[in-house]
């Protein structure tokens, strides 16, 4: 059941227009940040030759680009996951799921699955640009691997978080509107936190994305992202239930 | 979370139940949908207002009542799209909020607006229908089939939802209904936007439809009652204010006068 709903999800993702005009784009911004970074790092190559220990080539380009690819993410994703349930409520197609044999935990996961596997397909165009990197120089493969999990980790983060809004409203604009609020808000909780071990970035999922941009692959990380991504999909659950059940 | 779990593996068991059920009740047809005390506000006013009925296999039943009566609101609340105040539904003796996945298996619903993915092509959606309401795969190409079959959409299979007609989403609709053969189809104005021909049509399609299931639809057309009911009831203001078989309303005239005596007595009394 939940494949049929991620194959459906999937799918209507796909035949949209507008997914193909903002994953265009995308590409294009993410290029033109990729060649401004090769030729930063071809300006200072010679300086940081003389270094001991020399930051290479994936530090320098890779690493920084996760790290605007995540930005670009946490800003593309509430778009998509505005249509995942607010949508379909607005165009009444909702009831066809509510009146279906299925329970909101089929939903939810279904849903979740069909965005994440148009979200890895984003992430593998970036990985497929950034890999043209080993055609002139040697890739840190460890680096580059610690990068794609972190992003893929903070993009379900904000696709749960997204979905947890969607599920909230009515309006697809005020749920898209409530996500990049939030994310923001958490990537800005990073940005400021004073001191580097705080309460405050302990709560920001950009602060735990930051060790594996550096290519630290902590398990307390992990557990983290697990947990946030699994938070916001039960308290997406226990809405969609509570909604179901309960008249209001 | 278990719980859940287990109750969707049950689903598997509701051929059994199904059978127990008929053999205990085998002298008259078995009940296969009833509600009892159904209530629900909107704005701390009254939308449906303590209503009960009750529906057995091989039954059409006619929703009638004016504008704003309450009946898509009842309708809604029978098919677990809207959660009633208090009351009690019982679907193939599953219990709609205790057992939903069960209780939802049984019932197949076309609302007031079709819940149609316009971006989809029809064999699309109504394979997605199908999915949804879990009909093994080896079943699916033939289940699709009889159900174009039905609706008259054989040769807009490939055709975008979008881009099809008033009627014939609204064929499609009823094709997504009655996808999975279920006990129960509930149909909320069922012939609206349709055109003289697809409403002869649909009208032998519910009649069929009458000889294996039961079938409540909603609708305002008096003459549509009299071809294809076989029993009546009438809501006003939310309240239940006639039930009785559609022969017996003819008894006093013609549908029109009967129902107008009886709403504007239902008026009087409230």
């Amino acid at each position: 059941m939940i494949r049929t709903i991620a194959k459906k999800e999937l799918h209507s993702l796909v035949s949209a227009p507008s997914t193909w005009w903002m994953l265009a784009l995308m590409q294009f911004l993410f290029a033109w940040f990729y060649f401004g970074r090769i030729d930063d790092y071809l300006q200072v190559q010679a300086q940081l030759a003389q270094l001991d220990n020399a930051p290479g080539a994936t530090i320098s380009v890779v690493s920084p680009l996760c790290s605007v690819l995540a930005l670009m993410l946490m800003m593309l994703i509430p778009l998509f996951t505005m249509r995942l349930i607010a949508e379909e409520r607005r165009n009444r197609t909702w009831v066809l799921l509510l009146t279906a044999p299925v329970s909101a935990f089929h939903i939810v996961l279904g849903k979740f699955i069909g965005l994440m596997l148009l979200i890895v397909f984003i992430v593998a165009c970036c990985v497929a640009m950034l890999s043209t990197l080993m055609l002139g120089t040697h890739a840190d493969i460890g680096l580059m691997l610690a990068n794609i999990l972190g992003v893929l980790l903070l993009a379900a983060s904000y696709a749960a978080l997204g979905l947890y809004f969607s599920a909230l409203n009515r309006q697809p604009v005020i749920a898209a509107a409530g996500a990049l609020g939030v994310s923001f808000g958490l990537w800005l909780l990073d940005l400021t936190a004073s001191d580097s071990r705080g309460l405050l970035r302990a709560i920001s999922p950009n602060s735990h994305f930051q060790n594996l941009n550096t290519g630290m692959v902590n398990s307390a990380d992990l557990i983290y992202f697990v947990l946030f991504i699994a938070t916001l999909l039960w308290l997406t659950i226990r809405q969609l239930n509570n909604e179901r059940r309960r008249a209001s | 979370m278990t719980r859940r779990f287990g109750a969707i593996r049950d689903i598997g068991l509701y051929s059994d139940n199904m059978h127990e059920y008929n053999t205990a009740t085998a002298m008259s047809p078995p009940v296969t949908l009833s509600a009892q005390n159904l209530v629900r506000h909107r704005d701390h006013r009254v939308v449906v207002d303590n209503v009960s009925l009750e529906l057995r296999r091989g039954e059409v039943l006619g929703l009638l009542g004016h504008n704003g009566a309450g009946k898509s609101t009842t309708l809604q609340m029978l098919t677990g799209a809207l959660p009633p105040h208090s009351g009690k539904i019982q679907v193939c003796g599953f219990d709609l909020l205790d057992q939903p996945l069960q209780a939802k298996a049984c019932i197949g619903f076309l609302p007031e607006h079709p819940p149609l993915y316009r971006d989809m092509r029809v064999d699309d959606f109504l394979l997605f229908a199908a999915r949804l309401h879990r009909i093994p795969s080896s079943k699916l190409a033939a289940s699709l089939e009889l159900s174009k079959q039905r609706c008259g959409l054989q040769d807009y299979g490939r055709k975008l939802i979008g881009a099809l007609s008033k009627g014939y989403q609204q064929r499609v609709g009823i094709a997504q209904a009655i996808i999975h053969n279920p006990a129960v189809v509930v149909l909320d104005e069922p012939t609206v936007g349709l055109d003289p021909a697809q409403i002869r049509d649909i009208r032998a399609l519910i009649r069929e439809l009458g000889n294996s299931s039961s079938v409540i639809l909603s609708t305002h057309l008096l003459n549509e009652v009299e071809s294809i009911c076989d029993r009546v009831i009438i809501l006003q203001k939310g309240r239940l204010i006639y039930s009785g078989s559609s022969a017996e309303m003819l008894t006093n005239g013609n549908m029109e006068e009967a129902f107008m005596l009886i709403t504007k007595n239902g008026a009087a009394a409230t």
